[in-house]
């Protein structure tokens, strides 16, 4: 080791000089020297007078240099001297490349991996050492992870790849890049490809950040590695590094230290194809996907930080085991279990209706038996199973619901391959944001489904429900029918049950709050699922379901109960009628009946048309239950007048946890006499928890979960039923649970702010982001806009935020009755009548014709859209529609 | 306590003596015209006459110096000679008589120049960014006075914003008067957040600066209401309050700013004994946010407004 001045030029942006140093190696082959820069914190922690806990080696890509690892460099030192574990970072520019030495010659796969194993001898490097990578780079990092497995504590990977599958074609940029004439004019003649890629950040790089990229690459000459590095991209095994890429990409499936990979979705050329093979091959390891980052996600996103977190929870002394990660948090349930096919493998000898669909095209009613629902179960599970889908595989159901989303589903699950279902209330865009996101094995679809999957160039198999004809297959690439599907399993047997621990489903949220988020439910939480449904609503075999809202209809099968969906257009629930429930009622003789929200607004409005006979059937009705969003006293009270003996429930809860609490409509009118703010959504169901984190004064959620009365705070839920995690949102998951009790149970922070009361109600008060941080403290917003919609003028009312935070004021923003057909400031009856009526000091009122809302509930505000709005136009800036 | 105010012939400076009369202090105004506070002891002539100012200060303890040149257009020299000469005479004297407690008052324009403001805090003063003599001159008044802040001598800054009030001859009777004649527009629909200060807020608020100059002296502070309403609900409160028709008319504020600059220049060349009917100041005011964050006031100066935005506009109503 020889000390060498640095070649760094002075002023890059975010580097202290002092990181830089020059190391000269003796190649092992061949015996030449080389010239190493590298950014180094040795130095700097020796000054801080800290020993390192272990090193972090990072390996930058093609075509940037060590200054892409600037942020860890940074903030690990920072980390340091606030006493944080010590990480000493090694951040190389690969030979040829940024400021290290140009050798001449081209350096292959093999030789890179050999390279910076020479580069660790001479620098002593001991363990324990977690690699970084990035592109290409992160080829060579895993690389040299592999042939050092005595140093290896930990892998940790941007946007890398280490396998190409056969038959794809490799992606178009590569495909222009490495086309013979391209290449040296794109990456070494004109600096084009460097340019291409500084120009993938999002957002776009600051120019002196963009001139720290281009310096070691100024001149042609400089260049020349990166033309290199590109014609050496393995594509097949006629390319020399071919060999050395399968050698690694086999290693890295028999790495078992802790694993983390940061994804940037929108990467032209590392897409989630690249992340799926990685997540097979290490299949412990932690994901976080972030969504909007693309491929220079070292600038897009914090990342930094997420690897010194993740160090310290899995890798540091005292960190959790490597192999207990996959789920956040180990199964502790010792409750029964019995699968979610259990009640078909119990009633398969059964003729009676297990299903009753009355929504089928054509206006006719479709019954099928317990005996047939089991058969088409049984053969199309044993088909998938034969046709290659195994366990853990993920089978993305693009299939309205009705009997045939139901024989799919319980098919699937039974043999333990994962069901990734999206909502189409999603629209396209989010739809297909998921269906990458989870990036399945196999679509199976309608038409409509598959003809999307093919047009957004979906991942997976693609099977379709409907036997078409060829050229229609050709067209969808449809591999196969259902039918088919089901014929090829008639007979043939199944494979064994999934574990009760082995990963069901994954149910995409309603991204009314950011994008959509998968949430994972293993077979034993969606079983928990059922149980505690039939457990408070006390369904029995004789119960009989009408099910006006499509997920309820899936669980009929797992309650052993018939189910019937009533006429309806099934994917627009306001097309129900009242005289439809009836029918349904009558003809599944139910005594329990599911409607969304949306659904019950038709029913009440359409009442006027039932007959003596249907008001009989309805007078049946035991059970009652709103699903979905909150729905008010008034619609309740309506619909219940319909079902006379039937006691209204509205449940809360969400995607992650589908039951948390319970209110009927004796227990809102109740609640209406308290002197609390907010929406009551009544007690915890069952052995649900339900604890409250108090806000501080800037709005975090900071308190320990705890249950005194009249905290305001975020909502905290513990259930057997609740998720397992999120799906490779690694950080998320981490975030939902962090700072729960500690107890062996499940926790999750909700994102919903509420507070409980002295009879232990829950009371919901808005959502964390919506808190409005005033000088006096945190204001969620739903009580002070139910105080406005008291007034006979408004229709609807949000209340939001202007002005900086911890000194927000407090804006009402109404739609009025009647409605105005421009946004404006309220007349000023209006705003003193709602200043009189509001407990907050509403520093303007405004009236909009409509307020933004999500599409799906029909009923989410977009507050914050309406915040960001309020604030331009009371700045003074010009009024556009919020 | 002794205390002496200068300009309490003023609307602001009236009403700050006759609340330290009532208070108990012994007063003392200093102005050109009789104060007509009663219980107070006026001493006639201009803050520029250094022997006046010395004898009316002789025994105080407390001053608070509120006399200046307010006016939205005027000679640049006669600015000076009132708000930064004056100032430094007033301050002079004061020192010279041995007062230990100096409340300087000061306005928001002194740190700010047009754009919106959402929640901002007391900025220093910036006389090359302020816009127009008078905010120019006001930020260097506040500068100098500021720079005395001693051992001996404890000086507060206090900006009050946009004070007003029954009998108030400057904002109400500006209001009332441009919209009787239809002069006075609602930039782009009046919807911009600006703060207030009722009278008797702005009078507490500066006594309570006097008799906290010990804890908060050296500091400039912005003084309101803390009640932030759309410029153009304000007005038509005003308007209402004082039995005139509120403002119809809008006008976008881009051009109101342009025709506002345009009015100002020629006003310079041929100006009379009215103000221009809109200057470019008065454009920004009236098209921009403008409130501020009184956390660190009302800390500092132990002190909470008692009198509401709406209180003031029933007060306004009775005075009519």
């Amino acid at each position: 080791m020889s000390a060498l001045t640095t070649p760094l030029p002075a002023g890059l942006p975010d580097i202290d000089p002092s990181w830089s140093r020059v190391v000269r190696v003796a190649d092992s082959a061949t015996g030449d020297a080389h010239d190493w820069h590298l950014l180094d914190t040795a130095g700097a922690l020796d000054r801080l007078g800290v020993s390192p806990v272990g090193t972090i080696l990072a390996v930058h890509g093609n075509p940037t240099w060590s200054y892409l690892w600037r942020r860890i460099v940074g903030a690990s030192v920072e980390a340091a001297a606030t006493g944080a574990p010590a990480w000493r970072v090694i951040a190389v520019d690969q030979l040829n490349m940024g400021f290290s030495a140009r050798t001449g010659a081209p350096r292959t796969l093999q030789q890179r991996v050999s390279d910076l194993g020479d580069l660790t001898d001479e620098l002593g490097l001991a363990g324990p050492v977690v690699t970084l990578g990035h592109d290409w780079g992160g080829v060579v990092a895993l690389g040299w992870a592999v042939d050092h497995p005595e140093l290896l504590a930990g892998i940790t990977s941007l946007n890398t790849a280490v396998h190409h599958p056969e038959g794809v074609p490799i992606p178009a940029p590569l495909r222009l890049a490495t086309a013979r004439g391209v290449l040296a004019t794109s990456t070494v003649t004109t600096p084009a490809f460097l340019e291409a890629t500084l120009a993938l950040a999002r957002p776009a790089l600051a120019p002196e950040v963009k001139d720290a990229y281009r310096a070691p690459y100024r001149s042609a000459a400089d260049r020349s590695g990166i033309g290199a590095f590109v014609a050496d991209i393995p594509v097949d095994d006629g390319d020399a590094s071919f060999g050395e890429l399968r050698r690694i990409a086999a290693g890295v499936s028999m790495l078992t230290v802790p694993a983390l990979l940061l994804w940037g979705p929108d990467d032209p050329i590392f897409g989630d194809r690249y992340l799926d093979d990685l997540v097979d091959r290490l299949p412990h390891a932690d994901v976080h996907r972030f969504e909007g980052a693309g491929h220079l996600i070292a600038e897009d996103r914090p990342y930094a930080d997420a690897v010194l977190t993740w160090l310290a929870d899995r890798v540091a002394p005292g960190a959790a085991a490597p192999l207990a990660t996959r789920d956040a948090h180990p199964p502790i349930d010792d409750a029964p279990y019995a699968p979610l096919w259990s009640a078909l493998d119990r009633r398969r000898e059964d003729d009676a209706d297990a299903i009753i669909d009355m929504a089928a095209r054509g206006g006719r009613t479709r019954h099928v038996s317990w005996r047939r629902l089991d058969d088409r179960v049984r053969r199309i599970a044993a088909g998938l199973a034969s046709g290659g889908v195994r366990r853990g595989q993920r089978v993305s159901v693009l299939v309205p619901p009705g009997p045939t989303l139901t024989a799919v589903i319980y098919a699937c699950l039974r043999i333990g391959a994962v069901v990734v279902v999206a909502d189409a209330g999603l629209g396209v865009r989010g739809l297909s944001r998921a269906v990458r996101g989870a990036w399945p094995d196999v679509v199976i679809g309608e038409v409509k489904g598959l003809a999307a999957a093919k047009t957004l160039g979906w991942p997976g198999v693609r099977i379709s429900t409907a036997t078409l004809p060829w050229a229609s297959r050709r067209a969808l690439g449809v591999s196969h029918s259902l039918a088919k599907i089901a014929a090829r399993g008639t007979g043939a047997s199944l494979p064994a049950e999934p574990s009760p621990d082995d990963l069901a489903a994954i149910l995409y949220t309603s991204g009314s709050t950011g994008p959509a988020k998968g949430v994972r439910y293993t077979h034993r939480q969606l079983s928990a699922v059922r149980d505690v449904l039939a457990a408070h609503f006390a369904i029995t075999e004789e119960t009989g379901l009408v099910t006006g809202f499509a997920p309820f209809a899936l669980l009929g099968p797992a309650l052993g109960t018939r189910s019937a969906t009533p006429d309806m257009d099934v994917s627009a629930p306001r097309t129900l009628t009242a005289r439809a429930v009836a029918a349904a009622v009558r003809a599944a003789d139910a005594r329990m009946v599911f409607l969304s929200p949306a659904a019950i607004l038709n029913v009440v409005a359409t009442a006027g048309e039932l007959t003596d006979d249907d008001r009989d059937a309805l007078a049946e009705v035991a059970t009652f239950l709103s699903t979905g969003a909150p729905v008010g006293e008034p619609l309740l009270a309506a619909t219940a007048a319909l079902m006379p003996n039937a006691e209204p429930h509205t449940p809360y809860g969400m995607t992650e946890c589908l039951l948390v609490t319970d209110i009927t409509l004796d227990g809102i009118r109740a609640s209406a006499t308290a002197p609390d703010r907010g929406v009551c959504v009544g007690v915890p169901i069952g052995s649900n928890r339900v604890l409250i984190s108090a806000l501080d004064s800037g709005g975090r959620p900071v308190g320990p979960p705890a249950s005194e009365p009249g905290v305001l705070g975020e909502v905290v839920i513990s259930a057997r039923h609740l998720k397992s995690s999120y799906d490779r949102l690694w950080l998320t998951d981490r975030a939902a649970a962090d700072n729960t009790p500690d107890d062996g149970g499940r926790w999750h922070r909700t994102g919903d702010v509420g507070h409980l009361d002295a009879q232990g109600r829950l009371w919901i008060d808005g959502r964390l982001p919506h808190v409005l941080t005033t000088a006096d403290g945190p204001v969620a917003p739903v009580g002070p806009e139910q105080e406005l919609e008291r007034s006979g003028r408004v229709r609807r009312a949000a209340v939001v935020g202007v002005g900086p935070e911890g000194l927000r004021q407090a804006v009402a923003v109404v739609e009025t009755v009647p409605a105005v057909s421009r946004p404006g400031l309220a007349p000023a009856d209006l705003a003193a009548e709602l200043r009189a009526l509001s407990s907050l000091s509403l520093v303007a009122v405004l009236t909009v014709p409509e307020l933004p809302t999500d599409i799906r509930h029909n009923s989410k505000i977009d507050r914050r859209r309406l915040s960001m709005w309020a604030d331009a136009t009371l700045a003074g800036g010009r009024m556009g529609r919020p | 306590m002794i205390v002496a105010v200068t300009g309490a012939s003023g609307y602001l400076g009236g009403a700050v003596a006759a609340a330290l009369v009532a208070d108990g202090h012994e007063v003392r105004t200093l102005q050109r015209r009789p104060s007509g506070v009663d219980g107070a002891t006026d001493f006639l002539g201009s803050v520029t006459d250094a022997a006046l100012v010395r004898e009316a200060f002789t025994g105080a303890e407390g001053v608070i110096h509120l006399a200046a040149k307010v006016s939205l257009a005027g000679d640049p020299a006669e600015f000076d000679r009132v708000n930064v000469d004056g100032t430094r005479v007033v301050l002079d004297a004061a020192e010279s008589a041995g007062v230990s407690r100096f409340v300087h008052i000061s306005s928001p324009s002194v740190a700010h120049a047009g754009s919106a403001l959402a929640g901002v805090g007391a900025e220093p003063a910036s006389p090359q960014d302020a816009r127009g003599e008078y905010a120019r001159t006001k930020a260097q008044s506040e500068l100098l006075a500021l720079a005395r802040d001693s051992d001996a001598m404890a000086v507060v800054a206090i900006r009050p914003h946009l004070v007003w009030g029954p009998g108030d001859p400057q904002l109400v009777a500006r209001i009332v008067d441009r919209a009787r004649r239809g002069r006075l527009p609602l930039l782009d629909g009046g919807r911009a957040l600006i703060d207030t200060t009722y009278i008797d807020n702005a009078a507490s608020g500066i006594v309570a600066a006097l008799r906290r100059a010990d804890v908060a002296h050296g500091r400039a502070f912005v003084l309101t209401n803390g009640e932030p309403r759309p410029v153009g609900e304000l007005l038509a409160g005003i308007c209402t309050a004082s039995g005139v028709r509120p403002p119809a008319w809008s006008l976008p504020a881009g051009i109101a700013r342009a025709v506002g600059s345009l009015i100002e220049r020629v006003w310079a060349v041929r100006p009379g004994t009215d103000e221009p009917p809109m200057t470019r100041f008065l454009a920004e005011q009236l098209s921009t946010a403008h409130w501020f964050d009184q956390r660190a006031t009302r800390e500092a100066l132990d002190w909470a407004p008692t009198v509401t935005l709406d209180e003031g506009l029933r007060r306004l109503a009775a005075h009519r």
